[in-house]
């Protein structure tokens, strides 16, 4: 439980990030989850799922109004339950991605009550608004940067509460092949990464030939190596 | 350029850090309104008759309402909005402009910064991860280069507004923000597909074995997904599929 309080304090201070405060994407997951694996002593093994969550999160830009997952408190989990676990069980890595994805939905969801509470409280503080009240705008401006913080850290230790027991009870089951468990994740991963890489460039003048070009460079330094 | 009241740089200061939390209140009704109103509200205290003056209290009730655009180059409302209260522009000129800027100032940004930047930082960084920098290095890549561009783009847009007034559209037609999108997106492309395969061969690990069998995946996945653009989201898909495995590999 000590080690809760850490990972909750991180989360709710990335979960801050995504969109209400300062939006330097310290809330990506090759960071967010980098760092909390480093709270746990093991940096290493927190940018390996770093890397994997920040290739499902390519997919997901934070556009305007649209929902999204928040990756910031998710990668706090899944980074947390990767570190944790420095054996290196066989299925530690599917189902620490597992949970972070699942985390990081429920995550979209607490931003989007969060954002209902704001509406809720600006609707009863029109009047005041409207008449320039400056404590008024700067309150509900601290508020929202409150229930932010609140929000993040409270998700953060409530999906560990849940997901260390549930990580646990996965484990000693586990009955795949190591191998074929890391190749399903990577395979998922990367699949999500390269449609989305397309979806984001395709519409650039000679961009899928740079991308069929980049992959075909990659691919002759890998069998170079 | 404008050249109306002088503003500190004490005020500008005080404007920028606030831009850093212009979300804070982000909601469906208002949007960024309260935000605008919260980051322009320093430079509203040089109106006449000072903080709390019936000139201020006008200026930040305006300032307060609806607003919507990329929270970056929200600066450029910022700077101008306050520019345009300092200048004494009349109230209902000032609320036409407010509206019209909703559209440009989103635009842009999304297409330079979600679209953009924010993608190729982050493919940037899964290329130092996959010729096997550091941990330290590949977040100081990504951290490094992102928030190069997020900060310069905040600063010079406050500045940009602020120098410019209501006539800040000459300055969204800066060259950077029109032209650099598509190469952006070039960059992007070609870092992302040098980075993909390296990326993958250090996440895989033990399922080296099956490198062969998991690219032939990611390329039909990958074909899938881009032909699938806009009516499915990968990950979710990800997500149902990864349970489905993770299930198999508990009750088999």
């Amino acid at each position: 439980m000590f080690q809760l309080l850490p990972l909750a304090l991180l989360g709710a201070v990335l979960g801050l990030d995504v969109v209400s405060f300062p939006q330097a994407m310290i809330s990506r997951p090759l960071v967010a989850a980098t760092a909390a694996a480093t709270l746990l002593g093991d940096p290493a093994r927190g940018l390996l799922i770093g890397a994997t969550l920040e290739m499902f999160a390519l997919e997901t830009l934070p556009f305007g109004a649209s929902r999204y997952p928040e990756w910031g408190s998710a990668a706090v989990v899944g980074g947390g339950l990767f570190a944790m676990h420095p054996e290196g069980g066989t299925g530690t890595f599917a189902t620490a991605v597992l949970i972070a994805l699942v985390a990081a939905w429920i995550g979209g969801w607490s931003m989007v009550q969060v954002r209902k509470l704001n509406a809720r409280l600006a609707r009863a503080r029109h009047d005041d608004v409207a008449s320039g009240s400056k404590r008024i705008v700067e309150g509900l401006q601290v508020f929202g940067l409150t229930a932010d913080l609140v929000r993040g850290g409270a998700l953060t230790a409530a999906l560990l509460a849940v997901a260390i027991p549930t990580h646990t009870f996965v484990l000693a089951r586990w009955g795949s092949d190591p191998r074929v468990s890391r190749a399903v994740v990577v395979a998922l991963a990367a699949s999500v990464a390269a449609g989305a890489v397309w979806k984001v460039v395709h519409a650039a003048p000679g961009a899928r030939w740079l991308l069929l070009g980049g992959i075909g460079i990659g691919l002759a330094l890998l069998a170079a190596r | 350029m404008s050249v109306g009241v002088e503003i500190p740089v004490r005020t500008r200061l005080a404007m920028f850090v606030r831009l850093l939390a212009i979300q804070g209140s982000w909601n469906y009704e208002t949007l960024l309104g309260n935000g605008i109103g919260f980051c322009v509200e320093p430079a509203l205290r040089l109106l006449p008759g000072g903080q709390g003056g019936p000139a201020y209290r006008a200026a930040l009730a305006r300032q307060s309402q609806y607003f919507n655009a990329h929270p970056y180059m929200a600066a450029v409302a910022v700077g101008a909005l306050a520019r345009a209260e300092l200048d004494g522009e009349a109230p209902a000129k000032i609320e036409r402009f407010r509206t019209a800027l909703c559209g440009p100032l989103g635009s842009v940004g999304d297409r330079l910064v979600w679209a953009g930047w924010l993608p190729a930082c982050s493919v940037a960084a899964l290329a130092a991860f996959g010729f096997g920098v550091g941990t330290a290095g590949v977040v100081f890549v990504f951290l490094g280069l992102y928030n190069a561009g997020h900060l310069a783009l905040r600063a010079w847009g406050l500045s940009a507004g602020l120098d410019h007034g209501m006539k800040v559209a000459s300055a969204l037609g800066e060259p950077v923000l029109r032209k650099s999108p598509p190469y952006i997106a070039q960059v992007a492309a070609l870092v992302g597909g040098v980075a993909l395969p390296l990326a993958l061969d250090r996440v895989i690990g033990p399922g080296r074995a099956l490198f062969g069998v998991v690219l032939a995946a990611v390329a039909l996945g990958g074909l899938v997904l881009a032909r699938l653009h806009g009516r499915v989201e990968g990950w979710k898909v990800a997500v149902g599929l990864l349970a489905l495995f993770v299930l198999y590999s508990v009750v088999r």
